[in-house]
């Protein structure tokens, strides 16, 4: 108990619990875009590798309320983190300047957050939980949400929020758990911002190809 | 010698009569200023001539003017201690700045630090700080044997290198969160890096950043602020050593 009011109740622990949360939800993404490429292969790889998914059932069950959890603490301790370090600055200054160590990135963690919130109930309400009309596969469903230039739109936004989430993360996750070496620090970052990006790419990928490729999961 | 070089400011600076009155940035003309000034003398200039005049003086705080005391600092165009890196505002020179320029000036802001007057804010905060860990206790008794207590070069450096702090405050003016946690991991890191700050190594992380957290800094988001602000050049890989040490004690202590 003691250990876990350190962790919840001090700066310091909260941002670890941070790091920890993030590089999970972070690995999950990962996973998930690499599942995803199956959609390159067209509607019969996709419907198969959804299958296979399923056919993991009570694992996969206990692996989303897992997630679901990650997720609950990672928002709440970033609304936290974020309300408390608006009160700790009650004057702001009349010229703000960086110095050059924020990045676009850093700077809109919070909002990018919001954005990716916002996104994944969309997502959990029209792809993950949604009542699908008989005999629609998954490829299909996907198709038909993609088609539609608003959903694409939406749908670009929010991953290049949540490139823009992790081109930060990946990078300061490891700066709170304390890993630190001079001599990896510029690979780190570099690396940190080109996995974001190439996630990034290849979820935008998606809405573009459904827009502009007749044969998009067909 | 050549003839001085001189320039003309615009000066706004942020005057507030204390924490309980209003304050407003107001600004001022200032002509013929030589580039070889510091910035405080700059500012000593401005003073002589508000009194002169039958003002109040512009309150900011200074000792050494040297770059080692700690005791100056304000916020300018912006970035603590102005533009130049690694370099305190009485070390700063009027030749980094051009003739019609116009300086906003403004004091380090911070809850932790309550604003005083004009530009000088109380940074006891820190003493907070240091007084909850930030020593090391050493028994008294006949003296160490010399080279008893063998550090490595490397630990050495580092411990030099988190100890070149002059407890300004300037990364917590920089931070966008106002957290103080350059300043508390420097310290931390001089002591974690040397044997004789070990007996009290697990503590000492646990409290200081306890202090830290309740006189109201806010919380590090890695932004990286700090240390390209720090005129002592200190690096966030001695947060990275906090969050270690922070770590370690919070699952180790009972
Ligand atoms: C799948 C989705 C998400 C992933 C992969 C993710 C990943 C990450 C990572 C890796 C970090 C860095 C942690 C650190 O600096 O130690 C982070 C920080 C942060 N995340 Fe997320 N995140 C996600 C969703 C969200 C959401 C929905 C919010 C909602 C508000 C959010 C708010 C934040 C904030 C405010 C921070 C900065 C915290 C700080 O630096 O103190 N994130 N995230
Ligand atoms: S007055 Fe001492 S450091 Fe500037």
């Amino acid at each position: 108990m003691r250990i876990v009011r350190r962790f919840c109740g001090s700066s310091v622990g909260k941002k670890v619990i941070m790091a920890v949360t993030g590089m999970s939800l972070a690995g999950f993404v990962l996973v998930h875009v690499l599942g995803n490429t199956a959609i390159y292969f067209g509607a019969e790889s996709f419907n198969s590798y959804a299958a296979h998914l399923h056919e993991l059932d009570p694992l996969l069950k206990v692996f989303e309320v897992v997630l679901l959890l990650l997720f609950v603490v990672h928002v709440s301790f970033g609304v936290s983190l974020f309300i408390r370090n608006r009160f700790a600055r009650p004057q702001r200054y009349a010229v703000s300047q960086s110095s050059g160590g924020r990045t676009l990135g850093s700077v809109t963690m919070f909002y990018t957050g919001l954005i990716i919130l916002a996104f994944i109930a969309y997502h959990l309400w029209s792809v993950s939980f949604s009542s699908r009309p008989f005999m629609t596969s998954i490829a299909d469903l996907i198709r038909a949400h993609l088609q539609s230039p608003y959903v694409a739109g939406l749908y670009m936004v929010s991953v290049s929020a949540m490139a823009l989430h992790l081109s930060h993360g990946l990078w300061s996750l490891w700066q709170s758990l304390g890993g630190s070496h001079p001599a990896y620090d510029t690979l780190l970052r570099r690396g940190a911002l080109a996995l974001a990006v190439l996630v990034g790419c290849v979820f935008v990928s998606f809405p573009i190809l459904a827009q502009v490729w007749d044969g998009f999961l067909r | 010698m050549s003839s001085a070089i001189t320039i003309d400011l615009i000066l706004k600076i942020w005057r507030q009569q204390n924490i309980h009155a209003r304050g407003a940035l107001q600004t001022y003309t200032l002509n013929d200023i030589s580039t070889d000034m510091s910035f405080l003398e700059m500012l000593d200039v401005l003073n002589d001539q508000l009194v002169l005049a039958g003002y109040d003086p512009v309150a900011f705080d200074h000792d050494c003017r040297e770059g080692i005391c700690g005791m100056c600092g304000a916020v300018v165009n912006g970035q603590p201690h102005g533009p130049e890196t690694e370099t305190t505002l009485c070390q700063l020179h009027m030749r980094h700045f051009k003739t019609g320029d116009t300086l906003v000036i403004e004091p380090f802001r911070a809850r932790a630090f309550k604003l005083v007057k004009d530009l000088v804010v109380d940074r006891s905060a820190f003493d907070t700080i240091i007084q909850a860990g930030g020593y090391v206790s050493v028994n008294t008794g006949g003296a160490q044997d010399a080279n008893s207590l063998p550090v490595s070069q490397k630990n050495a450096e580092e411990a030099m290198d988190a100890a070149a702090c002059i407890g300004c405050g300037a990364c917590v003016a920089a931070c966008p969160n106002a957290a103080a946690m350059l300043f508390v991991s420097g310290k931390i890191s001089q002591f974690a890096l040397l044997p004789q700050g070990h007996p009290e190594r697990r503590e000492r992380a646990l409290n200081m950043v306890k202090a830290m957290d309740e006189e109201g800094f806010g919380n590090c988001t890695n932004e990286r602020e700090c240390e390209v602000s720090c005129p002592k050049g200190l690096s966030i890989r001695n947060i990275a050593r906090l969050n270690r040490e922070f770590l370690k004690a919070a699952i180790s202590l009972p």
